[in-house]
């Protein structure tokens, strides 16, 4: 009776009656959701509302670096007290370039990124009705929310946010007297994300655990979208490097406030000594940057997902080099780990040091070029369907090879001596990470909004938002690597003061209205955005015509994602334009024994093996 | 890939790898308190490597509260095979007295830092070894209130018989954190003592 009794209870038959018999309430559906779909739209709004203020604010520091004479008195109703006499205020100037750094680090391209793909892609790419953990998900959210609400406030007040730059070097942002912002406004931005990494780690660990032991019958690891191995590599770095941020960013806590002296040592200021004695701003870098830099590949691996399967998708062709791919991830991660230093070359550090810090680094080029090399073979001589989405994932590789390039100029130690900290750096990353990963994200939107929202976005419109930000990333980042050889420093607030740096005076302003146009673009991805919610073209289920899981659900996957039960998975997610197939493309539940026409030697083998399991009556 | 290994993937079907996705997380937790000491192990022995260093004395208590904590797991092991035994009587027995000496060990920490002020050793205001000495075993007492309120919820459990033979999910959670708070504790206290 007993074991009867188990046969009814089975998991599909609960999830089914679960999702089909009550009704919850709004709250419970739309705002305290456990649901995974809903999660990750919260984090894909929060993200864009995020990445709209951050960008924004580089729209004000590019005025001022563009046009350092221009009269801003028209900005005074926005920013009031911070212009004065038509100027910014410097504090101010720093300010900004600080929120921006940590809005689309970590708000952005951190929250927005994983936090939207990984929520939504994993349970439904891997065969799952949800997230291990529905409620340790929801309070992932509601954390990121509560410390973006901090965050935000602090833009808000008096003494201005923290202004030490998005890394917040102590001794700089560990004294109040230092500057304005290192008052109150350090204070919310420790406190504020202190909350992130609670959330982040949240989320981190339910994604793990969801991939390990939710996988449907049949998706062993080798048989995983590259998505998902992003995500996964994404989190498990984000569960070791996290923490120590947190380690960073208590230790300065205690000397903002407790009287330790981690951090600092015999400071004057105003000629009167501090009593903090022993303390070394270096030990900061070394813990933040072993967050720090591995945060940047947390920020990189999904986009790099999406990017897999959407190029295989697109170019109709499966993904080249599978393994190499994930042996790949699993390289970048591992090498993410031993190579923080190299952001430091300039503290001082023993050279012998430095030069085992040189040499890892440089090894790190060598699965990045295998990334960039097979997404191009994947490329090649595909069948390629120009989606803007695919765009998108074009353009990332190309950014991201162009980014790369200039790391390998950055890891060196010599080089690094000249470039640290001028606007080389700021040209590396933004275009390695910062433009590389936007395009990830937004290509998966283009990609799995039909998913999301049952309705496709407009295709010409993406096209235009395509271009003019291709071209338009380009001509902002570009030029900064001449104004960074040269040798102007980043974070300063303006270069008119240097004889030196006149000569740049026509670039910059280039590179303002270059980034003055591109931000503008964006509002008409927005407007298609918002406007395909209501009105866009009704989807199919299958829109692109792809082989993963996720396009097995109904138009509007509803709360356990398939109305029956899960599909079981027969083969690898890259059967695209398989010789023999009826179709070019066979999807990861259709057995091998359906596709006959199509089976490769091995797996021939292989389908016998799958029929005694589906005719054996223990089968489930 | 080989046949063989296809059809070994085959039956690899993710169901084999899966333990209690509940167990899993806590382990994920585990990874992410165990990085937070390391780094801050790391960054105490970077420091000290660069000088200026003052020395301290660990407060005897220190030794004591290691044993209380250490009986504490025993007795939480004891309750784990009541548990599984299903006597329920002496299960509760069991978790009452970690919980005890859970709390004891908490109170014999706070002595060790009352040690630690009247020898002139303080948080603020001083060398960051001795700073660095109260983050390490401060943190270390923080993370222990959680598995103490762990163990209330457990305690609560057991009253109310959800722990038995069958149902013990649970119980090997709050077991294993436990478990993990003594070895960290046993960790820091040899760390401390090797590097002053
Ligand atoms: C071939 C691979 C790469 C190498 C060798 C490399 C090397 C470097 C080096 C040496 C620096 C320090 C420059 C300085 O401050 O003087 C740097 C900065 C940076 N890199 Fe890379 N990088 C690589 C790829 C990436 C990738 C893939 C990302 C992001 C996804 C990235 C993001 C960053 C960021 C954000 C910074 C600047 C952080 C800051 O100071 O604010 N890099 N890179
Ligand atoms: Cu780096």
């Amino acid at each position: 009776m007993a074991t009867v009794d188990l046969q009814i209870h089975s998991h599909e038959v609960h999830a089914h009656d679960h999702h089909e018999h009550h009704e919850q309430s709004f709250i419970r559906k739309y705002i305290f959701s456990e649901d995974h779909k809903i999660i990750a739209k919260q984090f894909l709004i929060s993200g864009m509302f995020w990445a709209i203020l951050g960008g924004g604010m580089s729209m004000l520091f590019r005025l001022q670096l563009g046009f350092p004479d221009a009269n801003l008195d028209w900005l005074k109703p926005l920013l009031g007290e911070w212009i004065e006499n038509g100027k910014m205020n410097p504090e101010f100037y720093l300010a900004l370039v600080t929120m921006h750094g940590t809005i689309m680090v970590f708000f952005v391209l951190t929250a927005g990124l994983s936090g939207t793909f990984s929520n939504f892609l994993i349970p439904l790419q891997i065969g799952a009705r949800d997230m291990a953990s529905g409620f340790l998900n929801m309070l992932s959210y509601w954390f990121f929310f509560a410390s973006s609400v901090i965050m935000f406030v602090s833009i808000f007040i008096e003494t201005g946010p923290a202004s030490g730059g998005w890394v917040i070097y102590p001794p700089l942002s560990a004294l109040p007297q230092a500057m304005s912002g290192s008052g109150l406004g350090m204070t919310l931005w420790l406190c504020s994300m202190s909350l992130f990494i609670v959330s982040s780690l949240l989320g981190s660990i339910n994604y793990i655990t969801t991939v390990i032991n939710l996988r449907t019958k049949g998706m062993s690891f080798l048989r995983l979208p590259l998505t998902i191995w992003a995500f996964l590599i994404t989190a498990i770095i984000g569960v070791l490097s996290f923490p120590v941020l947190f380690s960073a960013a208590l230790l300065l806590i205690f000397d903002r406030s407790f009287g330790t002296s981690f951090y600092l040592s015999e400071i004057y200021i105003a000629g009167e000594a501090l009593h903090n004695v022993g303390g070394s701003p270096v030990l900061f870098q070394h813990l933040f940057w072993f967050l720090g830099h591995p945060e940047v590949y947390i920020v990189l691996l999904p986009a790099l997902g999406i990017t897999s399967e959407i190029i295989a998708t697109n170019s109709r062709k499966p993904i080249f080099g599978y393994k190499a791919m994930i042996g790949s991830i699993l390289g970048i991660a591992f090498l993410s780990f031993i190579v923080w230093a190299h952001h430091m070359f300039v503290t001082g550090m023993n050279p012998f040091l430095g030069s085992i810090f040189m040499l890892l680094t440089l090894v790190i080029a060598v699965p990045s070029a295998v990334k960039a090399f097979n997404y191009i073979a994947t490329l090649w001589r595909g069948n390629i369907v120009f989606t803007p989405a695919m765009l998108f994932s074009i353009g990332l590789v190309s950014y991201f090879i162009s980014g790369g390039l200039t790391g390998l100029i950055l890891g060196n130690a010599a080089l690094d001596i000249q470039l640290h900290d001028t606007y080389f750096v700021v040209a590396h990353f933004h275009l390695v990470m910062g433009t590389a990963s936007f395009f990830g994200m937004v290509a998966g939107i283009y990609h799995w909004f039909p998913k999301m929202f049952g309705r496709m976005m407009d295709a010409r419109l993406g096209y235009i938002h395509f271009w003019f930000t291709f071209i338009g990333a380009y001509l902002v980042f570009f030029p900064m690597h001449y104004i960074g050889i040269a040798g102007f420093p980043r974070r300063y607030y303006s270069h008119t003061g240097f004889d030196a740096f006149s000569t740049f005076t026509d670039l910059n302003q280039f590179i303002s209205v270059a980034a003055f146009l591109t931000f503008a673009v964006q509002f008409l991805f927005l407007f298609n955005f918002i406007y395909s919610i209501f009105k866009g073209r009704k989807a199919s289920s299958n829109p692109w015509y792809s082989n993963t899981l996720e396009w097995t659900t109904p138009v509007n996957p509803g709360h356990g994602n398939w109305p029956g039960e899960v599909p079981t998975v027969y083969r690898w997610p890259y059967d695209y334009s398989k010789v023999g197939a009826d179709d070019d493309f066979i999807p990861q539940n259709v057995p091998l024994s359906a596709t006959l026409s199509s089976n490769l030697e091995h797996e021939k083998d292989l389908q016998k093996v799958e029929q005694i399991d589906i005719s054996s009556p223990n089968a489930q | 890939m080989s046949t063989r290994d296809e059809i070994e993937s085959v039956e690899d079907n993710g169901v084999s790898l899966s333990m209690n996705p509940k167990k899993f997380i806590l382990w994920l937790f585990i990874v992410s308190i165990v990085m937070i000491f390391v780094s801050l192990t790391s960054a105490y022995i970077v420091r000290q490597a660069e000088g200026n260093w003052k020395l301290f004395e660990l407060p005897s208590i220190f030794l004591y509260s290691t044993i209380v904590l250490l009986m504490s797991s025993a007795t939480m092991h004891w309750g784990y095979v009541n548990a599984k035994n299903d006597e329920l009587q002496k299960l509760k027995i069991a978790i009452g007295s970690s919980l005890f000496l859970g709390i004891l060990f908490l109170w014999m920490q706070m002595e060790g830092w009352k040690e630690l002020v009247s020898n002139n050793i303080f948080f603020s205001f001083s060398n960051p070894s001795e700073a660095f000495l109260y983050v390490l075993t401060g943190l270390h007492a923080f993370h222990l209130v959680s598995g103490l309120i762990f163990i209330i919820i457990v305690l609560i459990s057991s009253f109310k018989h959800n722990i038995h033979a069958k149902n013990l999910a649970q119980y090997e959670i709050c077991l294993t954190y436990w478990h993990f708070l003594d070895g960290l504790w046993l960790y820091l206290y040899i760390f401390l003592m090797i590097n002053r």
